[in-house]
């Protein structure tokens, strides 16, 4: 079962990277233009002999294969921009988004989970209309915007917190403090524009076990209103919470492409948006592909921790 | 019909007002005033300047229109695609649909805006456009209706094939079958008015969500390009300028937000009318 979904990931990425490889073929610029656009005393006979050295003078299907081969042992290529092994210009962006974007789940959690428990107790009360309102306004923000806002309001208005980057780079770099700080503003704003969907997912979640026998007899035997939802409803109505965050954990490393950008942050949605624009040719197309397959990852181990969670489930 | 479901539909409907009498209201968006430039809230202009003078409250209406345009066939071409396969793989079933779904699981697991950035960036030159054709605004728009619909489709395929598979073994497709109608007749006749509901939900609900990318991708310089106003290019101008003139955050972005929730509610509010089974 495993072994299949493997495949069929494997598959799915086999099928992108040569779409995306043709895709690539198609952006302003090739490699030899910039070599030439660098170097003035380049003759049209040149940019030839080098177009044929580096085998571009091939169709592109033919050049796909040969850098599928090379792929499969582990050979990924010279990031243009970086001037470094792609892996070498990936790993320190991975970390830094891992960073980023665990922390902003952990809040958005923090804070959407509660409210989703405490807006079911009482479906069609004031509090949960406006806890869903507040989704709703969750997931309809722009997040650009919003970074940009909290730019506004705490880096330029208040000068409380630093508008971009990762630390302070003046004087050797910060504390944790200074990395904290830096943290705070793009974190806030992933996981404002975050929070909506959890809450509406626990809420919902936690109705739908509300009508279970098991909560009707936890009830009769005298448990107390608390533990009931507690120790009995919520136990199960995190069966499908946990698979949305499971989900999500492919994310976890494709990065938050627009956030990263806005406030500087040199994660792996920056680093590709950066590739793509800057014409590297190899780093773009390892990180889409990379993202692609955290992506499908992710999803396998959702299937996964939900069957775990739930032996009734079992996976056809 | 909720309250909230009636504010929402009452304020798109002034939203598309404004934005197909944006020409006759506000004849200039990009109309320069340099020697008003960031210049605050006048009787001028109501809501302010912007970076080059522009005045802020016509390129919102001219942005808006851009936008709502954009969204609205994309969100059209999506259903459209959606619904044509989705219809095939339900109704034809076996290896058609076996095909035809692992595409749909296929797209939907490609990490979006990546990949959209990527299908921005192609240079349409080298795909045989003409240079001229390829720079013009309505090959600009054309262009980011075509990428956002190719993959955002996924969602109403997924719905319109699990209804099709449930209306196609209903007793008047079976009849319809009898009398010798053919495929197309009964997938367009008999299944498509049965399916229409979840089509229309998801599609007012896909339209918030296409507002959001296009305005984010036009933030990021792949969408729609200035000089030609879009809510996401303006907060690109204002992003530069972020610690000179902060005001000019506010507004475009307040108008993407306001129109997506109102989209968002109008899309529950409607799943709530036409699907009371969820």
């Amino acid at each position: 079962m495993i072994l299949s979904r493997l495949l069929q990931s494997l598959a799915v990425l086999l099928v992108m990277s040569f779409v995306v490889y043709g895709l690539m073929g198609l952006m302003p610029g090739d490699p030899i233009d910039l070599m030439i656009a660098a170097d003035p005393h380049l003759t049209p006979e040149d940019a030839e002999r080098l177009k044929a050295l580096y085998g571009l003078d091939r169709p592109w299907t033919e050049r796909y294969l040969r850098w599928l081969a090379q792929v499969a042992q582990g050979e990924f290529g010279y990031s243009r921009l970086y001037a470094k092994p792609v892996w070498e210009a990936m790993l320190p962006a991975l970390g830094n988004t891992a960073l980023l974007m665990a922390a902003a789940l952990a809040v958005a959690l923090a804070v959407a989970l509660p409210l989703g428990i405490l807006a079911s107790l009482r479906p069609g009360s004031v509090f949960d209309h406006a806890v869903n309102l507040l989704a709703f306004a969750s997931v309809s923000l722009p997040t650009f915007w919003v970074g940009l806002m909290l730019i506004v309001l705490f880096a330029v208005q208040l000068g409380w917190l630093p508008a971009g980057g990762m630390e302070t780079v003046a004087a050797g770099g910060g504390g944790l403090g200074d990395r904290l700080a830096h943290l705070a503003l793009p974190v806030a704003t992933l996981a404002l524009a975050g929070i909506g969907q959890y809450v509406r997912q626990m809420r919902a979640a936690m109705i739908g076990e509300a009508h279970h026998d098991y909560v009707r007899t936890a009830r009769a035997k005298g448990c107390g209103p608390a533990r009931v939802v507690l120790n009995h409803q919520l136990r199960n109505a995190l069966l499908p919470v946990t698979t949305i965050v499971a989900l999500e954990i492919g994310g976890l490393f494709s990065g938050a492409l627009i956030t990263e950008t806005v406030f500087a942050w040199p994660g792996m949605g920056r680093l590709i948006y950066e590739s793509v624009m800057g014409n590297d040719f190899n780093l773009a197309l390892t990180g889409l592909l990379l993202a692609t397959a955290m992506t499908l990852l992710g999803s396998i181990l959702a299937d996964l921790a939900y069957r775990w969670l739930d032996p009734r489930v079992s996976l056809k | 019909m909720r309250p909230a479901t009636i504010a929402a539909a009452v304020l798109l409907s002034a939203l598309a007002v404004l934005a197909l009498a944006a020409p006759w209201i506000a004849p200039a968006p990009d109309a320069l005033d340099l020697m008003a430039r960031m210049a605050p809230p006048s009787a001028e202009h109501p809501l302010g300047t912007d970076e080059l003078g522009r005045d802020i409250l016509a390129r919102l209406l001219h942005g808006g229109r851009v936008s709502l345009a954009v969204a609205g066939a994309t969100a059209l071409l999506a259903a459209v695609i959606g619904t044509t396969v989705g219809l095939w793989a339900g109704y034809h079933g076996g290896r058609a649909d076996a095909v035809l779904m692992r595409l749909t699981d296929g797209v939907m697991a490609l990490p979006l805006l990546p990949l959209l950035i990527v299908l921005a960036a192609i240079d349409p030159a080298k795909l045989g456009l003409e240079p001229q054709a390829a720079n013009s605004e309505a090959f600009a728009i054309l262009r980011i209706v075509a990428i956002i619909a190719l993959v955002g489709w996924t969602t109403v395929a997924r719905l319109v094939r699990a209804q099709t598979l449930s209306v196609k073994a209903r007793d008047y497709v079976r009849a319809a079958v009898a009398v010798g109608a053919t495929p197309g007749r009964i997938m367009l006749r008999h299944i498509l008015p049965n399916v229409a509901s979840p089509i229309v939900v998801a599609t007012t609900l896909s339209v918030g969500n296409i507002i959001l990318i296009e305005s984010a991708l036009s933030f990021l310089g792949l969408g729609i390009r200035p000089p030609l106003a879009s809510w996401g290019n303006m907060l690109t101008g204002a992003m530069t300028a972020v610690h000179s003139a902060p005001q000019l955050a506010l507004w475009p972005g307040l108008a993407i937000f306001v129109t997506v929730l109102a989209f968002n509610l109008l899309g529950d509010g409607l799943q709530e009318a036409l699907e009371p089974r969820k």
